[in-house]
């Protein structure tokens, strides 16, 4: 029943499979351009207090999605601060709720990875003239590769989880529905072929992402062995 | 002589390691200048003390404003073109005020000069040690530089490749006309590249300054003995 769900094109199915990637890419674009800008700042400067936002930080990547729906939900209601933006109940609430999620796996995955590099090399990019904000964007830029693989980490942060978009998006059908709050519903109805169906997509999705990432890898690896840069207009 | 480096009573402190103990010093213009020791001993430090790297937070640092190029052990190039990362070398130092277009034409001589002019659109990052360190090389060439400060250039590469860069120096250190001799401050463990390039050379131990003295000076056992006896144990273990 799932496959055949699956094979012939159920547009229910499918409608929400493409909510799901949609508020997930939005959210995982919005949050990584925030949170990785957050981690490269935090791996190259150092000031007072760096060591606690650090901690923080770190506490946060265990962030509850509840915790953030309730946050997201209490802020967007009605009496609440940023309720006369009318977004409750909404994709672009949705979106906010996952924003909130990525932003400190993006910038705490990524400070590692930037810290490390500037550790390595900051200081040659020092001598050459580079200050805090280039060596950001530098050694961001060279250690993209792994960046990208904090991008896969944060979608899939972002598309697996369901209670910040339960509370915040209501789950309302053929509006706010994504493959997450359809599940935990169509399984507390007794829906198991269309909860297995909306579970496979999801798996297939992430498998299809991880496996293009090493592909890309892979590529990227063989491309830097045996050829000139890709990147030759940058300068030619 | 013109005084173009100067430090006074400059002592550092890296986490638990005393790196450097008041440590004064004065380098002139033209001078090529060798620091040697063992390894720990505060030579690197003290490079980086006089490049600015490392903030000086006890005793008083003097440098004198000059176009100045690093080289490093071991050079860090960005995953980009050969001809990008001395281009992005050169437009990143704001004292030189060249616009990037400016900075390829200038990157595009000194890739020539290292003889890397084949491998320009070659992305760095796959370059060999030797090639990366010509790279890096190009890199300060192409800022004409007053004073170059070289951190043990050739220590991580084969026989050729140290050949090269050596001979490279050697022409980047050339008299050039209506210009200031340019100075150089190396770290090196290689006396016979000490020996090559230097006109003096200063012995350090645990970050102090031992000896300070003219390259023949330092290389006469007996006028060594007479001045530290340290460095010349240190000599000593060098050469037998």
């Amino acid at each position: 029943m799932a496959v055949q769900l699956i094979s012939h094109f159920d547009p229910g199915l499918w409608a929400i499979a493409g909510r799901s990637l949609g508020v997930s890419a939005s959210a995982t674009m919005i949050g990584c351009t925030l949170g990785i800008a957050l981690g490269a700042y935090l791996g190259v400067a150092k000031f007072r207090g760096r060591s606690t936002l650090l901690t923080l930080l770190n506490t946060f990547l265990a962030l509850p999605s509840v915790v953030v729906g309730l946050v997201i939900y209490l802020l967007l209601s009605r009496t609440g601060p940023l309720g006369f933006l009318g977004w409750l109940f909404s994709f672009k609430a949705m979106v906010l709720a996952q924003v909130v999620l990525v932003i400190p796996v993006a910038a705490a995955l990524s400070r590692q990875v930037v810290e490390d590099a500037e550790l390595s090399h900051g200081e040659q990019w020092r001598s050459l003239g580079a200050g805090h904000g280039m060596r950001c964007v530098l050694l961001a830029w060279n250690e993209r590769f792994a960046l990208l693989t904090v991008v896969v980490a944060c979608f899939g942060r972002a598309i697996s989880e369901v209670g910040a978009v339960m509370m915040v998006g209501g789950n309302i059908e053929g509006f706010t529905r994504v493959m997450t709050t359809a599940i935990a519903l169509e399984t507390s109805k007794g829906d198991l072929p269309l909860a297995l169906a909306l579970g496979m997509v999801l798996l297939a999705i992430v498998g299809c992402l991880n496996m293009m990432l090493s592909l890309f890898r892979h590529w990227q690896d063989r491309y830097q062995e045996s050829k000139p840069n890709s990147l030759r207009g940058w300068v030619a | 002589m013109t005084s173009l480096i100067s430090i006074q009573h400059v002592s550092l402190n890296l986490g638990h390691v005393q790196a450097l103990s008041d440590v004064s010093l004065r380098i002139d213009v033209g001078e090529h200048v060798a620091l040697i020791g063992a390894n720990g001993s505060g030579k690197s430090t003290l490079l980086r003390v006089l490049n600015g790297l490392h903030p000086v937070t006890e005793g008083s640092l003097h440098l004198a404003t000059c176009r100045q190029g690093m080289l490093f052990q071991r050079p860090h190039m960005l995953r980009m073109s050969s001809w990008g990362n001395v281009t992005l070398g050169l437009w990143l130092d704001r004292s030189l005020g060249l616009s990037w277009q400016q900075a390829k034409v200038r990157a595009l001589d000194a890739l020539s000069a290292v003889g890397l002019s084949g491998v320009r659109l070659q992305n760095a990052a796959t370059l060999s040690g030797g090639q990366q360190q010509r790279l890096a090389l190009a890199r300060a060439w192409a800022k004409e530089p007053e004073l170059l400060f070289l951190d043990e250039p050739t220590a991580s590469l084969d026989p050729p490749a140290k050949r090269e860069i050596e001979a490279l120096v050697q022409r980047m250190m050339a008299p050039k006309d209506n210009a200031n001799p340019m100075t150089l401050i190396f770290a090196s463990h290689n006396l016979g590249q000490v020996k090559r390039w230097a006109s003096r050379v200063i012995y350090i131990e645990q970050g102090r300054i031992l000896a300070d003295l003219p390259t023949a000076d330092f290389f006469n056992a007996e006028c060594l003995k007479q001045h530290s006896h340290q460095a010349y144990l240190f000599l000593q273990g060098e050469t037998s």
